[in-house]
């Protein structure tokens, strides 16, 4: 069963060409990683698939469902959720506040039950805060559920847009990339939380520039090249893709 | 530590000139020329130029100072050793002290100072309107006093024209005035930032242009006059004092009401909108939808502020709905903290109070009120109660 099929898709800026004629499957409880040489369109990719940016051309499905030209909160509330690449957190608001935010589209308290503090408000607001730690667990900062979220070290905050991210109940986590700015310890910890996200039976779609979570941790891989998907497959497909090699790889080597 | 220069020409001895006292007083001095005369311009530059060295001195020393200050607490503490009670305590006591001081005003206090009441309570309701605006929800509204015009005039109208009561203009009125705060919305969220700003401020002054031409119907600005003052249970409400508990009550409705709004999803959206629009709508808020809200809850109490202003002056006409107001209440969020509603409140009641005891110094009431603000914005710049996280929690 595929989770989410992109056909064709294809954005433009101008004269930019950032996404050209993309397409792929991904099954439902996989790892899935992007890789490319920076500039290659992955985090344009992501843009498309939540809502941010418009398609140029091409179609997403998700669960059977075309979910193209849906708006960003109808995309989150069919179950994708994403973090960003720099990092965007509500930075005034405290660590659960960010969690509890979150579980906006799962709740429908209104006006009138606010005001009047009805059993039903009472509850749900009971039930948004324990989640909220329990996410918060998850991700290890559940000790820093009232620190406000602005101040903490970065690769907390990286974390904590993980915990916002699953707040929204999804079915597919979109990462952009999780490990960026890590020392080894942390990147080795990250690797960890994505496992146990899978473990919880989510789907997910990584971009990543570290080799070594990306071979370690991906069912799959899609290769991104200037806007064009240049390669796909297992991780010891893509290690021997001469074209791979040479495009991306190859700076390295 | 120095911050380092935003600027790479900070240095240059352009930038030091047209940042030196003599230059910013000799520059407002002049703008002041045409309006205020020589006399007052020259009054007016030596007074800047030694409030603007002040400032600059002050702030050089003002880590000194600070520095000073908390010794001087230490040494006095240490002195003296008061045992200051549990904070929890203390703060009840202080909320049951200021809670008398308020309630008993109309007996201890005179006209006058009723009447600063009174419209204190009014410019709470209208401040903390604005506030779910540009407080929680981040977008500047600089043509909130329209929605205050309109809440003002329906009832003017309504009890005028159609001799409809206070308690039935009510609730029509300030419906009126939430579907106008839909209307504006509509186009105007499409806008971001400075642009939207700029729409607000426009549907403020076609609001109160309208008022003033539409003779048949407003009266002009002649105004519209004999608005009956609320009655409850058969008595009415037209004694400076009844009027002042009056209020209180509307004063209390607001704070209530909003302080549960804020402390629920809609106002951590709310929040999370002002925080980051695109992660907001990121994690599944319908940012449209939310500051629609925004815009049509903040002026259903702009709306009631307006209807209790035209019940308590019993006249209404466009001069008290200009573009200045509008200021004044953004001044009032922003001195008091933007998003924090006891900030808000201060905010309004100094802001209405000061002028009044600066009355003494009409000449200097605006500049000693603008050279105050300037140094809050300066020394404090998240407002008197706002900062530590400006979000709102119960
Ligand atoms: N909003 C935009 N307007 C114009 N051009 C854009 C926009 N967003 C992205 N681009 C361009 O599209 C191309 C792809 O950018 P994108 O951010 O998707 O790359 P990326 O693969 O995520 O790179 P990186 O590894 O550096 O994050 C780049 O040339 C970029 O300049
Ligand atoms: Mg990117």
């Amino acid at each position: 069963m595929y989770l989410l099929e992109v056909r064709d898709l294809t954005k433009h800026f101008g004269g930019i060409r950032a996404i050209e004629e993309v397409r792929f499957r991904v099954k439902e409880g996989s790892i899935m990683s992007i890789i490319g040489p920076n500039g290659a369109g992955k985090t344009t990719l992501f843009n498309c698939l939540t809502g941010i940016t418009r398609p140029t051309k091409g179609a997403i499905s998700f669960f059977d469902r075309e979910i193209t030209r849906l708006g960003r909160d109808s995309i989150v509330k069919l179950g994708v959720a994403r973090t960003f690449q720099n990092i965007r957190l509500f930075k005034e608001m405290t660590v659960i506040e960010n969690v509890m935010v979150s579980q906006h589209c799962r709740t429908q308290s209104g006006f009138l039950s606010a005001i009047i503090r009805s059993s039903s408000f009472r509850n749900e607001e009971k039930t948004i805060r324990e989640k909220a730690l329990e996410y918060l667990e998850l991700v290890g900062l559940e000790a820093y559920s009232d620190t406000i979220a602005g101040s903490l070290p970065y690769g907390s905050q990286k974390r904590l847009e993980i915990a916002r991210a699953i707040a929204t109940e999804p079915r597919l986590i979109l990462l952009d990339e999780p490990t960026a700015g890590m020392n080894p310890q942390e990147t080795g910890e990250m690797m960890g939380l994505i496992k146990k996200l899978q473990e919880l039976g989510k789907t997910i779609i990584l971009i990543e520039h570290d080799m070594k979570v990306v071979m370690g941790i991906s069912e799959n891989i899609v290769v991104l090249d200037h806007g064009v998907k240049i390669a796909e497959g297992t991780p010891s497909e893509i290690k021997s893709n001469s074209m791979v090699i040479e495009a991306y790889l190859g700076k390295e080597h | 530590m120095k911050k380092a220069p935003i600027h790479r020409f900070a240095d240059s001895p352009i930038h030091r000139f047209t940042h030196s006292p003599i230059f910013i007083a000799l520059w407002l001095a002049l703008l002041f020329l045409p309006f205020k005369g020589l006399e007052a311009a020259g009054v007016l530059f030596i007074v800047l130029f030694a409030a603007v060295s002040l400032l600059r001195v002050f702030k050089n020393y003002a880590g000194k100072i600070k520095g000073l200050l908390s010794s001087l607490k230490k040494f006095i503490s240490g002195r003296i050793r008061i045992k200051l009670p549990e904070s929890k305590t203390r703060s009840i006591a202080l909320t049951l002290l200021m809670s008398v001081v308020v309630m008993a005003l109309p007996f201890y206090g005179h006209d006058y100072l009723i009447d600063i009441a009174v419209l204190s309570g009014i410019y709470i309701i209208l401040a903390q309107g604005l506030n779910i605006v540009v407080g929680f929800t981040g977008l500047l509204n600089l043509g909130f006093v329209a929605f205050y015009a309109i809440g003002a005039y329906s009832y003017a109208l309504l009890n005028t024209k159609l001799g409809i009561g206070f308690w039935a203009s009510l609730p029509l009125s300030v419906m009126l005035v939430t579907l106008s705060g839909f209307i504006l919305a509509i186009p105007a969220l499409r806008l971001k930032g400075d642009y939207l700003a700029i729409v607000t401020l426009g549907f403020g002054e076609i609001v109160r242009l309208v008022l003033n031409n539409w003779d048949s119907f407003t009266k002009g600005p002649n105004g519209i006059g004999g608005i009956e003052p609320p009655h409850i249970f058969g008595m009415q409400i037209s004694r400076l004092g009844q009027f002042y508990y009056f209020i209180i009550i509307f004063v209390l409705l607001a704070v209530f009401i909003i302080r549960r709004v804020a402390a629920s999803r809609i106002g951590r959206a709310w929040i999370a909108i002002r925080e980051d629009e695109i992660a907001s709508s990121s994690i599944g808020i319908n940012t449209t939808a939310y500051k629609l809200y925004s815009f049509a809850f903040g002026a259903f109490w702009a709306g009631l502020a307006g209807v209790l202003f035209a019940a308590k002056m019993q006249f209404v006409s466009p001069e008290s709905f200009t573009f200045m107001e509008s200021v004044l209440i953004l001044c009032m969020v922003i001195l008091g903290g933007l998003g924090s509603i006891p900030g808000v409140i201060l905010g309004a009641i100094i802001l209405v109070m000061l002028p009044e005891m600066l009355r003494e110094v009409q000449l200097y009431r605006m500049l000693a009120l603008g050279s105050g603000l300037v140094m809050l914005m300066i020394f404090r710049p998240q407002g008197l109660m706002g900062g530590k996280g400006v979000s709102f929690r119960s």
